[in-house]
C-alpha cells in the first residue's frame, strides 16, 4: 500500500524520499515558494513554503514527507505569515515594479499578487546597491536580488560552472560573481546558461530582450502563479 | 446633499497620473457624484479639507509641505487611502534616494546641461526637501492601499463603490498590479 500524508485534509500520496513540496506538486497542490526549484537541491531560505506539519511550522521544500503527517497549507494564518515574509523581501531590496523590465513575469511580484499583498507594511530600507552591466549579454541589478541562490545552484549543478555565490551575512549579504574584478564580464557566464535565466525576480536579466512582450500580456498579468507554477513543474516532470 | 460621502484627494510627490486614471472612470463619474461630493481636491480648488469621509493620497512624501498636507488629511479624513505605487513605496521619485540630495540639487540647478543662471533655489517660501522620499505609511496610519502605476479606473471604481455600498473593499486578482 502506498504511503500518504494529508494536506488541508486531502490525502496526498508520496514516495519514500520525497519532500512535502515534491509530494504536493505531484498531486497538483500549490505551496507558495521562491527559492525552491524542482531541478535543484532545496535551499529552504525564502520560507514562503512554510506549512504546519502536525502543528509545527516547517519548510515544505526541505521537510521529508512521512506517513500520516497532517499538513496545513492553505490557511489564513499561513497566508498572513507568507504575506509578511513577502513584504519583508520587498522592503529589504529596491523593488520598483513600474520601472522594472521583469514586471508581469516576476515570481516575487506574482507571489505577492497571489497573496493579495497591497502594501509593504514595513518601513522601506532603500539600500544602496549596484547594477553590473559590464557583460555584453547578461546583467545583474543587485537592487532586486532576494538571495534565493537559484543562480548559484543553476551555475554549479546545471551549467558546470561556478559563476555566482552569496557573500556576507545579515544586512551585508550580497550576490558576488567569480572574477577577480568582481564584474560579470570577467566570468565565463553565457546568455544560454540556465543561471542567466532562472532568477525569480529582475536581478539577472538577458540584455536586449526587455520589452518583446508588452506589459499587460505577460505571464502573471492574467494567470495566477499557482496555476503557472504547477503547469510548469508538471511539464518538467513529464520530460 | 448633506448625506453625501465627502471625498478629498491630493497629489504629493506624484505625477497626477493616479488622478488622471481616476478620471478615466468616465461617465461613471455621473453615478459617483450622486453619492459623493468632493472636498479639497485638484478638481475643486478647495484649499483645506474638513470633516471628510475618504481621503485619497497620490504620491509619497518628498518635502516638508507633503508632510503637512498628509497630516491635514489624516486629521480630517475618516478613511485614508494610499493611491498608487509612489504613495505605497515612494515609487519613481524615491529613485533619488540612492543619490545624496546635494548631488541631485547640483545636477539639476548648477552643473546640469543647459542650466542658465545657476543657483540652488532657496526662497523661504519653498518647502524644504526631505533627505529621502518616503512612502506615506511611514508618516501616518493608512487604512487602505490601491497599488498600480497608476491603479486602473476600475480599481478606483471597485474600491469606491464597495465603500459606498457598505462592503469591505476588496480587489480581485485582475485589479492588483504594481506596474
Amino acid at each position: 500500500m502506498s504511503k500518504s500524508i494529508t494536506i488541508d485534509g486531502n490525502t496526498v500520496p508520496f514516495e519514500e524520499g520525497q519532500t512535502i513540496m515534491e509530494a504536493a506538486t505531484a498531486a497538483g497542490v500549490y505551496i507558495p515558494h521562491l527559492c525552491h526549484h524542482l531541478e535543484f537541491a532545496p535551499h529552504g531560505s525564502c520560507k514562503l513554503c512554510n506549512v504546519k506539519v502536525n502543528g509545527r511550522v516547517c519548510s515544505a521544500c526541505t521537510f521529508p514527507a512521512m506517513e500520516g503527517q497532517e499538513v496545513l497549507n492553505n490557511t489564513q494564518e499561513l497566508t498572513d505569515d507568507r504575506q509578511k515574509i513577502t513584504q519583508m523581501l520587498f522592503v529589504e531590496g529596491n523593488h520598483f515594479c513600474p520601472s522594472c523590465e521583469k514586471t508581469g513575469n516576476c515570481q516575487l511580484q506574482a507571489v505577492a499578487y497571489h497573496l493579495n499583498m497591497l502594501d509593504d507594511h514595513y518601513p522601506l530600507f532603500f539600500p544602496t546597491r549596484k547594477v553590473d552591466a559590464s557583460h555584453a549579454e547578461v546583467m545583474i541589478d543587485h537592487n532586486r536580488c532576494i538571495f534565493c541562490t537559484l543562480c548559484v545552484r543553476a551555475s554549479q549543478q546545471k551549467d558546470g560552472k561556478d559563476v555566482f555565490a552569496i557573500s556576507g551575512r545579515g544586512l551585508k549579504k550580497h550576490l558576488i560573481v567569480n572574477a577577480q574584478s568582481g564584474l560579470l564580464k570577467d566570468t565565463d557566464i553565457e546568455a544560454t546558461d540556465q543561471a542567466a535565466h532562472i532568477c525569480p525576480t529582475g536581478a539577472i536579466l538577458i540584455k536586449h530582450t526587455a520589452y518583446q512582450v508588452p506589459i499587460g500580456e505577460r505571464i502573471y498579468d492574467h494567470k495566477q502563479i499557482d496555476q503557472v507554477s504547477l503547469e510548469k513543474e508538471h511539464d518538467q516532470h513529464g520530460k | 446633499m448633506a448625506n453625501k460621502i465627502r471625498v478629498a484627494t491630493t497629489s504629493l510627490a506624484g505625477c497626477f497620473g493616479c488622478h488622471m486614471s481616476f478620471l478615466d472612470i468616465d461617465e461613471r463619474m455621473l453615478q459617483l457624484v450622486e453619492h459623493v461630493e468632493f472636498d479639497r481636491s485638484p478638481i475643486t480648488d478647495i484649499e483645506h479639507c474638513t470633516n471628510c469621509d475618504i481621503g485619497l493620497i497620490e504620491g509619497g512624501v518628498c518635502n516638508s509641505e507633503n508632510v503637512h498636507v498628509l497630516r491635514e488629511f489624516r486629521k480630517n479624513c475618516k478613511i485614508l487611502v494610499a493611491v498608487g505605487a509612489c504613495a505605497i513605496n515612494g515609487g519613481l521619485p524615491a529613485m533619488r534616494n540612492f543619490i545624496p540630495l546635494e548631488e541631485c540639487l547640483n545636477e539639476a540647478y548648477l552643473d546640469g546641461i543647459g542650466v542658465e543662471n545657476p543657483q540652488i533655489p532657496s526662497d523661504p517660501e519653498l518647502p524644504l526637501l526631505l533627505d529621502k522620499v518616503r512612502p506615506i505609511h511611514e508618516v501616518v496610519k493608512i487604512d487602505y492601499f490601491l497599488p498600480g502605476c497608476p491603479p486602473s479606473a476600475d480599481v478606483f471604481w471597485k474600491f469606491l463603490t464597495d465603500l459606498i455600498e457598505g462592503r469591505e473593499p476588496a480587489l480581485p486578482y485582475d485589479l492588483v498590479h504594481y506596474d
